[in-house]
């Protein structure tokens, strides 16, 4: 996985509650076996007039100009901003590897899908809860300065602007925070403890013997 | 010692180590396996050099991208057929049980693991699938998981996992007739939110779930992640223990079964459990719903009206309102009964075995589907559901009723495969999510039950099933 430690970047807001994984990527998009080339699809019914198929050159399509994040003043923004209940719905991993291929490294929001924020912690796409009023003086920012950055810094569990004078602090998981920081490999974590998992599975299927 | 829920004694049973911030990795008795989620997942254990921890725990299956029409041999679309074809060779490599395209036992994963016995109480279940929370209606601990996960679970059999805070969802009172799992659930979710669950593991328990068969429980459990659980469940009882039986992977000797039975019977809260939080929901009062717009929390009675953004305080919420209703082609204050439909989806994970398609069979006997409706189609769970419809006539009912009846698979939930909406195209459906583009780009989506879909396809327009007559 790739570390997160600190990342400064331009906000871009995307103002509409319970922004589903559909959304995100839709669903013809999953039919890929890779894990990359989701980028030019993030977003895809809102991003483009026309009906997006795989294979299409994506830069032939016409783009809508009202989405926020074809708005040349977001272009390049590497932070999302959302509101409450982002990336609910489907389990699709496809929907982190879209945001991270399109340039986000971070997403703001009041909460989120459980799925999601866990796929995208897993990925390295650091997702932050703050609270509403917080992340409503964040859409007022963003909507207000052109340009508005914030950093994001793991380590010190704080989103904060760039010249200091608003800081948000937030929560994350100690051990999740630690991967991330790291770069740690889940899976090798785990087989770290692969004794203790044996002897659980046999007295797991010792005790439940119709499981084994 | 104070009782514990029936979360906790789930969890408990399969925490192999705990971290010091209390997160713990636990064992994973089931892995189901699907085409859309897999592929990078195989892909990611053979770059690692890895081999699947226990094979046996793992069941593999087709259905997002398969075809359902009648005797179909083969995958027409390449991108989905390499898919289907990527599934089918890890399968064979990895020896997996596996119910490829041609076998009568593969239909929707959901469907086949309890129709196999290979979901069984006091399992903990995953699958690269958010509707995995249906098999907690096994009182199983059974919950969806992204990409890399599965290849965590294939790699290692665990998860490391927090302890998600507990709801309880009791359900006083009994359904009236006509109203279903679904309408019940529909009502929770209008109720509490698509994320009034996110953080809990969420118990359906009360009267109305008690006096439920396994396929509404089922239903429930499957709509726990569309209000933000990514686990429902469901207490065990003889209603569970009489489903079970029998099943191709359920317990086999009596030695077995009864040492099974007497460990199953513990799987319910204790009378003194306390959960953190509980909502209680009236099922004696409730009527057949409806949704009207782009989230499952946007429903109403079939006798109620779309609402009127203008009447709603809260902004973020007003401009949902509004952009919903555009999106959905409506007016606010229609009356959801003048909602006129042009297609018909009988099936998916919530609503696709044999009691929901025989509940849409009574609805559409000796009728007609309306001119007004384009497409009826009834896509049931698995082949073997079909098969047992077919084996008590449902089949030629629905066909005489001029709705078509098709191979099992995912269908139109998603439209993955051939069968969509157009855009602009607005469905009665019995599927779980109504978002934007679900069913197509552009498609409008109106989640109901299969009574009710079957009602709206005969009527035209959206109906209460119980006035048809």
């Amino acid at each position: 996985m790739e570390k997160f430690t600190v990342h400064t970047g331009l906000v871009v807001p995307l103002d509409r509650a319970n922004v589903d994984t559909d959304a995100i990527i839709p669903k013809q998009f999953l039919k890929s076996i890779k894990r990359t080339g989701y980028g030019p699809n993030c977003f895809d019914e809102w991003r483009y007039l026309d009906v997006g198929q795989p294979g299409m050159d994506n830069s032939k399509r016409p783009l809508n100009r009202e989405f926020v994040l074809n708005q040349p003043r977001y272009r390049d923004a590497s932070v999302l901003l959302a509101r409450q209940n982002f990336g609910c719905g489907s389990s699709r991993e496809h929907a982190p590897w879209a945001l991270l291929q399109n340039g986000f490294r971070v997403v703001i929001a009041p909460s989120f899908g459980d799925i999601f924020y866990n796929n995208s912690l897993n990925n390295g796409l650091l997702v932050i809860r703050l609270p509403e009023v917080a992340v409503d003086q964040l859409f007022h920012d963003c909507a207000a300065f052109v340009g508005f950055r914030l950093t994001v810094d793991l380590d010190l569990q704080e989103v904060r602007t760039t010249d200091d004078r608003w800081i948000a602090k937030f929560d994350i998981d100690p051990s999740r925070r630690e991967r991330l920081l790291n770069g740690w490999d889940d899976i090798s974590l785990t087989l770290n403890h692969r004794d203790a998992i044996g002897a659980f599975e046999a007295r797991h299927f010792a005790a439940q013997p119709w499981l084994a | 010692m104070a009782g514990r829920t029936l979360y906790d004694k789930l969890f408990d049973a399969h925490v192999v180590r705990t971290e010091s911030d209390g997160t713990a990795l636990l064992y994973i008795d089931r892995h189901l396996v699907h085409e859309v989620t897999s592929p990078q997942a195989f892909e990611g254990l053979k770059l690692a050099g890895r081999q699947p921890w226990r094979k046996a725990s793992m069941i593999a299956v087709p259905d997002h991208n398969t075809p359902t029409t009648p005797g179909f041999k083969t995958i027409l679309d390449p991108v989905s057929r390499t898919q289907v074809d990527t599934l089918d060779a890890n399968a064979r490599e990895q020896g997996l049980v596996y119910f490829p395209v041609g076998d009568i036992r593969r239909g929707i994963v959901h469907v086949i693991g309890p129709e196999q016995g290979a979901t069984l109480p006091g399992m903990t279940v995953v699958c690269g699938d958010s509707h995995t929370s249906t098999h907690g209606a096994f009182a199983a601990l059974a919950f969806g998981i992204g990409t890399s996960e599965v290849e965590h679970v294939m790699a290692t059999q665990c998860l490391p996992q927090k302890r998600s805070r507990s709801l309880l969802v009791r359900c006083d009172g009994r359904l009236p007739t006509g109203v279903t799992a679904k309408d019940l659930v529909l009502a929770i979710i209008g109720k509490i939110g698509t994320a009034g669950g996110t953080g809990y593991a969420m118990e359906f328990g009360g009267e109305a779930v008690r006096s439920l068969s396994m396929e509404g429980r089922m239903t429930l459990c499957n709509m726990a992640i569309e209000a933000g659980a990514r686990a429902g469940m469901v207490a065990y009882d003889e209603v569970t223990e009489a489903y079970v039986k029998g099943r191709p992977f359920a317990p086999k000797t009596t030695e077995q079964w009864d040492a099974a039975t007497k460990y199953w019977r513990t799987l319910k809260s204790d009378d003194d459990a306390t959960f953190d939080h509980t909502v209680v929901i009236d099922a004696s009062a409730l009527t057949p719903y409806v949704t009207w717009g782009t989230s499952p929390e946007m429903v109403v009675p079939v006798e109620g009206r779309v609402p009127d953004p203008d009447r709603e305080k809260d902004s973020v919420k007003r401009e949902g309102i509004a952009r919903a209703l555009a999106y959905m082609g409506l007016t606010p204050n229609t009356p959801v009964s003048e909602i006129k439909i042009d297609k018909v989806f009988i099936g998916s994970c919530t609503n696709s075995r044999i009691e929901d398609l025989r509940a849409a069979a009574a609805v559409v006997k000796g009728r007609r589907r309306a001119d007004n409706v384009k497409l009826a189609m009834v896509v049931p769970g698995s082949g073997l559901v079909k098969a047992q419809a077919e084996q008590e006539g449902l089949d030629k009912i629905f066909l005489a009723a001029g709705f078509e009846w098709r191979e099992p698979g995912c269908s139109m939930c998603l439209a993955m495969n051939d069968d969509r909406l157009e855009p602009g195209e607005r469905c009665a459906s019995t599927s779980n999510r109504n978002f934007e583009g679900r069913q197509g780009a552009g498609g409008r989506t109106h989640l109901v039950s299969p009574a009710m879909a079957a009602a709206a396809g005969i009527a035209g327009h959206f109906v209460d099933v119980r006035r048809l007559g």
